[in-house]
């Protein structure tokens, strides 16, 4: 594991990958949203308002999946002390928090003519909420300390203590009786959704996914860049520190 | 044992002493994490008048009576909610949510009065886990193989890859 770890390695392998991610996510995602959007049958009761589906259950996906890759990264950081997994977790959580809105955002907006309201307080919405907390928290908790490490370690801690949100997210539909509908594809049985609105559907979760998965690499790859730069000038700081009087002449050069 | 086993360990047993609590408190508070209950839980358990709640289940077929009301006041409805063992009616003055219908599942806040008629303030549609092209949907109605009012879809391994010939003509 300790391999990956090795931050020019990440950076060549990063740079390498990154512009091959951007544009098959890019294209999967352009082909799923037309798809969804222009050529997927309309729903026999909902009508049109059917395709905020499309956003809505990739999202949520994300989401949970998301905050999954973050308990996974916290425990590399809490355990083996892999310095990437902290800047991934860092850079992970601010897109984790959004593509959560998003999932909040988009539910909001289909529930009002759907259901009738905006917004209620049952065992799923209110799960989700705290998952998009759990998410906020994280990436403030990890910005909050001027030692960055302990700032990480902090981070990883509240991570997972929050993963046992994780299953009453995916089984509060199953446990209590709420508003929102049980799983139409994720459960044991036949999905209860026609294949005509199913393959759209997957086609704009893996878009997505990969865009997801995108935008965090390049972040954590800005990161890494960053640590570096912040490094090397440091060390050019130190150097220049000797004669004082030089040290504003090097800044300004060079 | 070195310090990365170590600390290993001490991850596995918080995890496991933070997830038994949360399990414990999820159970313990199971009651009031319930959104709505059902007809049949009222009935054995009578909340008083005065305690507002959330009652659920699907609206029973042919049940649903709109009243003429003059223009300008709010329409007023009245249907039975049913969970198959036990109904209850239903009063409700309002603007119903799209997804209304006869067999469709709803969640109503309000007051159960004395009468033994449930005041509704508020109605929410339910949708449940099905999504059908409206093609699809006219088949099995057709072919009488799912009736909406009377309750859930067939099972989604007979009709989810069905593909009814799409006939704009026939239709509206």
């Amino acid at each position: 594991m300790h391999r990956f770890a090795n931050p020019g390695r990440f950076l060549r392998l990063a740079g390498a990958v990154l512009p091959w991610l951007w544009a098959t996510a890019l294209a999967v995602t352009a082909w799923g949203t037309a798809w969804a959007l222009l050529y997927a049958p309309a729903d026999w009761q909902q009508g049109e308002t059917v395709r905020i589906m499309y956003v809505h259950v990739p999202m949520a996906w994300l989401a949970m999946g998301g905050y999954l890759g973050l308990g996974i990264l916290s425990v590399m950081s809490l355990i083996w002390r892999h310095p990437l997994a902290d800047l991934a977790a860092r850079e992970l959580a601010p897109v984790g928090a959004a593509v959560t809105a998003l999932c909040l955002a988009t539910g909001s907006l289909w529930g009002k003519p759907m259901w009738g309201t905006w917004w209620v307080w049952d065992a799923r919405l209110t799960s989700v909420l705290v998952l998009f907390f759990l998410w906020l928290g994280h990436a403030a908790l990890v910005r909050a300390f001027d030692e960055t490490e302990r700032g990480a370690r902090a981070g990883a801690i509240l991570a997972l203590v929050g993963l046992v949100n994780l299953p009453v997210v995916k089984f509060s539909v199953d446990w209590w009786n709420t508003l929102h509908q049980p799983a139409s594809v994720t459960r044991l049985d036949a999905p209860g959704m026609h294949v005509d609105m199913l393959y759209p559907l997957l086609v704009c979760a893996i878009g997505f996914s990969l865009l997801f998965g995108a935008i965090v690499l390049a972040r954590t790859r800005s990161a890494v860049m960053e640590r570096r730069i912040r490094a090397l000038e440091m060390a050019r700081a130190r150097r220049a520190d000797r004669p004082l009087a030089a040290a504003p002449a090097t800044l300004a050069g060079d | 044992m070195t310090r990365k086993r170590r600390r290993l360990w001490i991850l596995l047993l918080c995890g496991l002493g933070v997830g038994s609590a949360t399990a414990l408190t999820l159970t313990a508070f199971q009651d009031n994490i319930v959104f709505f209950r059902s007809p049949s839980d009222i009935l054995a358990e009578r909340p008083a008048p005065e305690r507002s709640f959330r009652l659920g289940g699907l609206v029973e077929a042919g049940s649903v009576e709109r009243e003429q009301v003059a223009d300008g006041a709010r329409p007023s409805v009245r249907f039975r909610v049913t969970d198959g063992a036990n109904t209850i009616p239903v009063v409700y003055q309002g603007v119903l949510p799209d997804l209304f219908r006869e067999g469709q599942g709803v969640v109503t806040a309000g007051r159960y009065g004395l009468d033994g008629t449930f005041r509704a303030t508020e109605v929410l549609a339910r949708h449940d886990e099905t999504y059908m092209p409206p093609e699809v949907a006219d088949a099995l109605k057709r072919s009488g193989h799912w009736q909406p009012e009377q309750g859930a879809a067939p099972p989604a391994a007979s009709w989810n890859t069905l593909s009814p010939p799409r006939s704009p003509a026939s239709g509206s």
